[in-house]
């Protein structure tokens, strides 16, 4: 079953310059693994060394954040439309600990 | 590697300088628009951090996906963000690095007391393990020859 993934603009260069492409899996864990395996590139900025999501990577399934419904565990189907969208986060200090959503 | 440049249009350094100006002493933070390597527009966004503006910028989801609708609108495409370090070098923190994005420009104003000074522009390198410093050209007090880096 495939799915449908927007890409936002600084992943492209990953999925040869595409805005959306296809990925199989019936969890947005799932669907995200195999996006991956078929665009190796996406890996390290999507993931973090212990493989977890990165805190300023967020995962919509269709208006919801998958956060507020069951994280990567989040049923999905050939209907749905699953969109990648950056929070973009920095600032001039080194010592703060960040809160994201994690 | 190559030295990756990032040009200016004409008021988009004097915008992104005013902008980190009224912010002052919170960080101010916006979207670059344009194509290939030339910035026609700076995009004001709002700074939503919860975690203390002076030190730190968020551009929520929301408001990212209005950047691209602008950018689109405007005939571009999203280069990259910028924002300010107020009383701080227009260098990238680790916090920068941590959360950063690849393939986007990302353009620093130091504003110090009020008063914007050094700008410059940084690439996330590939590996994640530091910025890359870039050459800005077009914004009168920061055209710059010169490259640098950031180990993380």
């Amino acid at each position: 079953m495939a799915t449908r993934i927007l890409i936002p603009t600084p992943l492209r260069p990953y999925t040869d310059k595409k805005d959306a492409v296809e990925a199989e899996g019936a969890t947005v864990g799932e669907l995200l693994a195999d996006l991956t395996r078929k665009h190796s590139g996406l890996k390290a900025h999507l993931y973090n060394e212990h493989g977890k999501l990165r805190s300023f990577v967020n995962v919509y399934l269709n208006d919801e954040d998958i956060r507020y419904l069951q994280k990567e565990q989040t049923p999905v189907s050939a209907t749905d439309t699953i969109s990648i969208i950056p929070s973009v986060a920095g600032g001039s200090s080194h010592s703060w600990i960040h809160r994201f959503h994690n | 590697m190559t030295e990756r440049r990032t040009r200016l249009g004409d008021g988009v350094g004097q915008a992104i300088r005013r902008h980190g100006e009224e912010t002052y002493p919170h960080e101010c933070c916006g979207a670059l628009v344009g194509s290939d390597d030339r910035v026609t527009a700076a995009v004001p966004l709002p700074n939503t951090t919860e975690e203390g503006p002076r030190r730190r910028f968020l551009v929520r989801p929301t408001d990212y996906m209005l950047a691209e609708k602008q950018a689109s609108e405007l005939g571009g495409t999203l280069l990259g963000f910028y924002h300010s370090h107020p009383d701080h070098p227009a260098r990238p923190s680790q916090f920068d690095l941590d959360h950063a994005w690849p393939n986007f420009a990302y353009v620093i104003v130091s504003v110090a007391s009020g008063v914007s000074r050094d700008m410059t522009v940084w690439w996330l390198e590939e590996n994640r393990s530091r910025f890359e410093e870039g050459k800005l050209n077009g914004d009168q007090d920061s055209d710059s020859d010169t490259t640098a880096s950031l180990h993380g």
